[in-house]
């Protein structure tokens, strides 16, 4: 399908006439949070109305002059803030936009000039107005690198990509780099598997291109499976062309011929976006035959999951491309030998490949610039829970989890949402695989070897905050549903191990356990930890061991005292009657489903433990604040 | 020294030679690692983590799925690796169906052995599993998932080793269950019910199905003669149930046992195997000299016969027609004994003994019913038998040997050796080189045909005409030899399949067994029991050469032909015949026209077609010439739409061909009256 001789040069020439044919933009976020926020009819609104005002309007640039251009975008990473809208030149953020803001910002901000102040971001701290990410906290502290034009650019244009010097990197490896010099570079830069194993890239591009075997493949992974993490997601939602071009990279590197993406099914955007972008590539010929007119061919296909956590483990992804039952496999062989249909594979991380372009492109001692000697590079993260600003972030490795915490999260928050300085109480890092940080990790300088030397992982990147209500307990217990849930059922260890592990943490909360649970708690996690087949299987516990090693009184407090010092755990709940500010008006005794109240009028009631079945009702009537239960 | 192709295990130096992995290195030193879900015929599955060791510098690997390297240094018994066990085998009970004294592989069950062996006192963990069903629906195997540990084994048995795949995990985590597709029946599915998946099966969760309760009613039943045959294979395995060593032959105290249970008559289905050569043998030359459907394929083994009446139906008429020796033995034990006897056939009860679970669904085969009387009443294997010689009470290896009755239970070498995979083969070898004029050999063995490996070839000329033999075992060679022969990269004339591996012997209704060699053993006592014979050649055999004189004239005669050949079904589709659409009521035979309703066709307008030519009967009223069907994929899908008229077939059909060959059809006809 190619009609001209691939020239990125005349392609982002091209591109830059037409963009400096527009006076201003308008980028809506079209990443998955704030399309359920309803930003597309924000988008179709700025459309509609700036035609109703006669602007010339562009939704896509073409060779006529426009003088407005509005275009959809990957995560703008704010997404607690979204719908957002960017507007260029002057880099104005608006949040929270609603279709009837629209008609303002056109009037206020693209005629007139001037900001909407009440669509401003409003600091927590200072209380001041934000015009753009320049002065908002979130953004200052972070380095947006792998994230930089997600976010800005449109990711169903593959022109503006390579506008802003996209596949370039692909082309210095096809025509000026060999496979060696590939690996090298990769290796030299120190680039580590940022799906979670944290293994060299270079090393395993290496190993795979010294198989001696015809047919090679590359896997993109993008079965982004941790609840909560949607790190890869806005990457190919937002940028899906880095994707590829890390691919072709890696394809130069090993020598392999054809690729897949593998995006799980619950990411039909990303589906929809990646596979745009390889028909894109592959029309303007960046993808098949003698690439820039090279020896190297590369075609990609694009495969959907089907549901299933485990096929994110490299050999069970493999099964499950190859049609059959997505269940891993012992290791050795490892997949750099004996892949995919049984030949040479790399399966990389799709932030790894998004990283790989820049690597090429700066070199691997200018890379080495940023993050820790051990762990280079920036790693996103999906931050979540407790605290004033949640969205996707990115930061250089070494970052402290108080700089994350206090700085860009905008400090941790109590139930109602307001700050909290002592709030803070553990960060679950790296999702149901990972484990948790505390206070005496707050300064620790965040990269893989630190964190594993604290027991925790960087895993694929998700990060909880937990204020001090959070039952570790419960959380434990919650990760382990999802891992037993998602156990594919081959080895016994995870299969019947995480579901015995599941009952004795649901015996722990509901009061059942008893002396010997926590030793079979322990023996038992173990046990799935040594003794599990997959990554899945051997990472289940860690939520447990992690919660368990800093947080054991908790765990004591329920066995022991059958009671939960948080009150989240309904089951240990004990609701009792503060006799000094009970009134006796009796409304909570008529409204107690099992008459466990007692008391005369104008006379301190009490709760009849045996009856209780804790379900509140009596707190939620009790018009004097009389009744408390569970929390200290 | 050090350095040289070792490892170093418990601390002793163990040499590498050429193993597959440390579990094979270990095992050979002489420490017996547990595993479930190893099997060395199967592919490495690595789900039971029973088998993980110690490896210093590495930690905790599998021992099966590791290759040995030189210099690794092995811990197989660290206080860790013990505890991970028992937590393993506690994991495992905790959700199993613990009520092992009514289990049928009480005693013979590997989790049973390892929990008993790891010293399991107490199970820690609840049980949190429903009750499933048991399936007991197929004539050959019991399905029980609630003892079922999820090792796998019997899906890579079906599926690598027999190329069958009826089971298979279904469901996620803990609800994994392993079975048929769509959670059906074994019934309702292709098995052929070799049982190979209840052989390698290390719980009860797949076993045989009983029928020794209808056995003992029949030898209660003071009006049943009831009689008794013994399968080869069955007399050199029954003596492990009884701490015998595999391979010794225990023929007499069997027939004593048998007597003493109640038995009248105690016959050898050697006989009737010594017969399947003379007739299956002329059947071959027949086929030889008239050059016509060659390769010959054996039909003795049933499973075998289910698996190419369903996978490759087009080849049916290249099986023989003889029956197996089991059922020759029913209809000519029924027919023979009942008019020496002066006995109803219905009250004569034959029982096999076999060391096969698909015998007892081809006893059931209905064409193997006369006038309401089974030739064959009841199948039980090996295992049985020695289920109920415990139950006699019987001392077995104290027994004084009997002898068969006569006249069946006379053989010849050919006939015994038939338990091996080469057997048949070798015993038809022995009747042709004689047979042949100028091809007899000197010695009447075949080694060539004797051997382990899953396909064996082998030529040989009789008088001057070469002719080449195929002698398979495990279905999943017999796909291959298939394959090969349909893409006519190989031909023979001459192909004995077996479904199980190492033939009979290998069945899966002898005795359970854990060690490969056993088969190998098993085999050798077969072929002694071959030397031991005074006569190795079929034709030999006196009461054979009276049986064609008195009664059956001649091989493939018609009355031979009556009692001792059979016919076969295609199976590949759920009815070969297709829905009928428009049937005739009339009298004459109808044209059938059938219309092919697969998918591929049925996009390519099938069903329009199909309203054309309804119509089109309806207007040149033929309604009662014709009789239109809608069928099953003819298998030609690019060709489509495909139809069939009387015997012509039309590719990429369109309505003016299919209205003219109805035309020519029906002129044809017509012009034959």
């Amino acid at each position: 399908m190619r009609t001209h001789e691939l020239d990125l040069d005349r392609i982002k020439e091209d591109y830059l006439k037409k963009q400096d044919k527009v006076s201003r933009r308008v980028i809506v976020c079209a990443g998955t949070g704030c399309v359920a926020n309803g930003s597309l009819p924000v988008y179709e609104e700025f459309v509609t109305t700036l035609m109703k005002h006669n602007i010339r309007v562009a939704v896509e640039l073409k060779t006529e002059e426009e003088d407005v251009y509005v275009s959809k975008s990957g995560c703008q990473g704010f997404c607690q803030m979204g719908p957002l809208v960017t507007i260029l030149p002057e880099r104005i953020l608006y949040t929270k936009v609603k279709k009837e803001d629209v008609e303002e910002i056109i009037s206020a901000t693209l005629i007139g000039g001037k900001a909407v102040e009440r669509l401003l971001y409003t600091d927590s701290n200072t209380k001041k107005k934000c015009k753009g990410v320049n002065d908002i906290q979130f953004y200052k502290k972070q380095h947006r690198f792998v994230l930089k034009e997600c976010g800005i650019i449109d990711p169903e244009d593959v022109n503006e990509y390579i506008a802003k010097d996209g596949y370039r990197a692909a082309r210095k490896a096809c025509l000026e780099m060999n496979a060696e010099s590939i690996c090298k570079e990769i290796l030299d830069s120190g680039l580590r598997g940022r799906g979670g194993g944290g293994f060299p890239a270079g090393r395993k591009w290496d190993i795979t291109r010294v198989q001696k075997n015809a047919k090679k493949y590359v896997i993109c992974n993008g079965d982004e499976g941790d609840p909560g993490a949607f790190m890869d997601r806005s990457v190919m939602e937002g940028n899906p062309h880095s994707v590829i071009e890390g691919m072709i990279i890696a394809s130069c590197a090993i020598g392999a011929d054809e690729g897949v993406v593998y995006v799980r099914a619950e990411y039909p955007l990303a589906v929809k976006r990646m596979r745009k972008a390889v028909l894109d590539a592959n029309k303007i010929g960046i993808l098949g035959k003698n690439i820039f007119g090279s020896e190297h061919s590369f075609t990609l296909n694009v495969m959907e999951g089907a549901g299933a956590f485990v096929c994110g483990e490299e050999t069970a992804m493999i099964a499950s491309i190859e049609g059959k039952r997505g269940m891993p496999s012992p290791k050795p062989p490892f997949p750099a030998q004996s892949g995919l249909w049984g030949k040479p594979t790399v399966i990389n991380n799709v932030e790894t490949l998004a990283t790989v372009p820049l690597i090429i492109k700066m070199g691997a001692k200018e890379y080495r610039k940023l993050g820790t000697a051990g762990s280079p590079g920036t790693k996103t993260f999906a931050l979540t829970g407790h605290v004033v600003n949640t969205g996707l972030i990115e930061v250089p490795f070494g970052t402290t989890l108080r700089e994350i915490v206090n700085n860009i999260a905008g400090g941790v928050t109590d139930d109602k949402g307001m700050i909290s300085n002592e709030g803070f109480k553990a960060v679950q890092i790296g999702g149901p695989s990972g484990g948790c940080l505390v206070d005496e990790h707050l300064d620790l300088a965040m990269d893989f070897d630190s964190l594993k030397k604290a027991g925790a992982m960087v895993g694929s990147g998700g990060l909880v905050v937990m204020n001090k209500r959070t039952c570790m307990v419960s959380i434990a217990r919650f990760f382990m549903q999802f891992t037993q849930n998602e156990s594919c059922g081959k080895c016994v260890l995870c299969r019947e191990g995480t579901k015995q592990l599941l009952n004795l943490l649901d015996d722990i909360i509901e009061g059942r356990a008893t002396d010997e649970t926590l030793a079979l708690l322990e023996q038992l996690a173990y046990a799935v930890q040594k003794g599990s087949l997959c990554g899945l299987g051997k990472t289940a516990p860690n939520p447990v061991l992690s919660t368990l090693k800093y947080f054991r009184k908790e765990y004591e407090a329920h066995i022991k005292d059958k009671y939960c010092p948080t009150g989240q755990c309904k089951a240990l709940a004990k609701f009792s009657i503060n006799a000094a500010q009970c009134k006796g008006c009796t409304l909570c005794a008529r409204k107690c489903p099992v008459g466990a109240i007692s008391g005369e009028k104008a006379k301190p009631h009490v709760i009849d433990q045996k009856k209780c079945i804790k379900c509140g009702a009596c707190v939620a009537a009790c018009k004097f604040g009389a009744i408390g239960g569970g929390a200290k | 020294m050090k350095n040289q192709n070792t490892v170093i295990i418990d601390g002793r130096e163990i040499p590498i030679e050429g193993e597959r992995n440390l579990l094979e290195v270990i095992r050979k030193a002489g420490i017996n690692i547990p595993t479930f879900c190893y099997h060395s015929e199967l592919s490495v599955y690595g789900a039971c983590r029973l088998c993980m060791v110690d490896v210093e510098g590495r930690g905790l690997v599998s021992s099966c799925s590791t290759p040995p390297e030189a210099g690794m240094k092995i811990r197989t018994n660290t206080e860790e690796i013990r505890s991970m066990r028992k937590i393993t085998i506690e994991l495992l009970l905790a959700n199993h169906d613990q009520n092992c004294p009514t289990c049928p592989k009480n005693t013979m069950c590997q989790l049973q052995n390892l929990a008993k062996n790891l010293g399991i006192k107490k199970v820690r963990f609840k049980n949190t599993a429903a009750r499933a069903p048991i399936d007991d629906t197929s004539l050959s195997i019991v399905r029980d998932p609630n003892k079922c540990i999820l090792c796998g084994d019997c899906v890579r048995m079906c599926s690598e080793v027999q190329g069958v795949g009826v089971i298979d995990f279904a469901y996620r985590g803990s609800e994994s269950m392993v079975v048929p597709s769509f959670k059906k029946n074994l019934d309702s599915v292709e098995c052929v019910y070799c049982g190979q998946c209840s052989r390698v099966c290390p719980t009860g969760a797949l076993t045989p199905k009983p029928e020794t309760d209808l056995v003992w009613k029949a030898l209660d039943d003071k009006k049943k003669i009831v009689v008794a045959q013994i399968a080869p294979a069955v007399r050199v395995a029954i003596g492990e149930m009884f701490t015998l060593q595999p391979g010794v032959t225990t023929t007499g105290q069997i027939i004593t046992a048998l007597r003493s249970m109640g038995f009248d008559k105690v016959f050898d289905t050697s006989f009737t195997a010594d017969l399947t050569v003379i007739e299956e043998g002329n059947e071959f030359l027949q086929r030889v000299i008239k050059g016509e459907k060659l390769p010959l394929f054996t039909s003795c083994c049933p499973a075998w016969v289910k698996f190419a009446e369903q996978y490759y139906p087009g080849y049916l008429k290249n099986l023989s027609s003889c029956r197996s020796p089991q059922q020759m033995f029913g209809s000519l034990t029924k027919e023979m004994l009942s008019m020496e006897l002066g006995v109803k056939k219905e009250d004569i009860v034959v029982v096999s003994i076999m060391p096969c679970t698909a015998k007892k669904y081809e006893a059931k085969r209905p064409e193997f019913k006369k006038s309401g009387v089974w030739d064959i009443d009841h199948v039980i294997t090996t295992q049985e038998l020695g289920t109920m010689i415990g139950e006699a009470g019987l001392c077995f290896t104290d027994l004084e040997p009997g002898s068969f009755d006569m006249p069946f239970g006379f053989k010849t070498g050919g006939g015994i050796i038939f338990g091996n995979s080469g057997g048949v083969s070798e015993a038809v070898l022995r009747f042709v080189t004689e047979k042949v004029p100028g091809a007899k050999t000197d010695s009447y063995e075949f080694t060539q045909a004797r051997g382990q490996e899953g396909i064996r070839e082998l030529t040989v000329t009789l008088n001057g005409r070469t002719v080449k033999m195929a002698i398979v075992n495990g279905l999943g060679n017999a796909k291959k030899i298939m394959e090969r022969i349909k893409n006519k990269e190989a031909e023979y004339d001459f192909v004995e399949v077996m479904a199980c591996p190492g033939g009979c012997i290998g069945g899966a209704g002898q005795p359970v067994y854990h060690d490969n060699r056993v088969r190998g053993k098993r085999t050798k006592g077969l072929y002694e029991n071959d030397r031991m014979l005074q006569l190795h050649r079929p034709q030999e055999n006196p009461y054979i050469v009276e049986l064609y004189k008195k009664s059956l004239e001649a091989p493939g005669s018609q009355k031979a032909h009556n009692l001792l050949h059979t016919h076969y079904k295609a199976r590949k589709r759920i009815f070969k015949e297709g829905v009928t659409i428009s049937g005739t009521s009339g009298t004459t035979v109808p044209l059938e026209v059938s219309i092919c309703f697969g998918t591929s066709c049925f996009l390519k307008g099938a069903q329009n077609l199909l309203h054309q030519i309804l119509e089109y009967i309806k207007t040149v009223d033929i309604a009662d010439k014709v009789e239109v069907k809608a069928s099953f994929c003819f298998e030609k899908c690019d060709s489509g739409p495909m139809i069939r008229v009387g015997d012509v077939v039309i590719e990429h059909a369109t309505f003016d061909k299919v209205r003219a060959a109805m035309e020519t059809a029906l002129a044809g006809a017509h012009g034959n009256k």
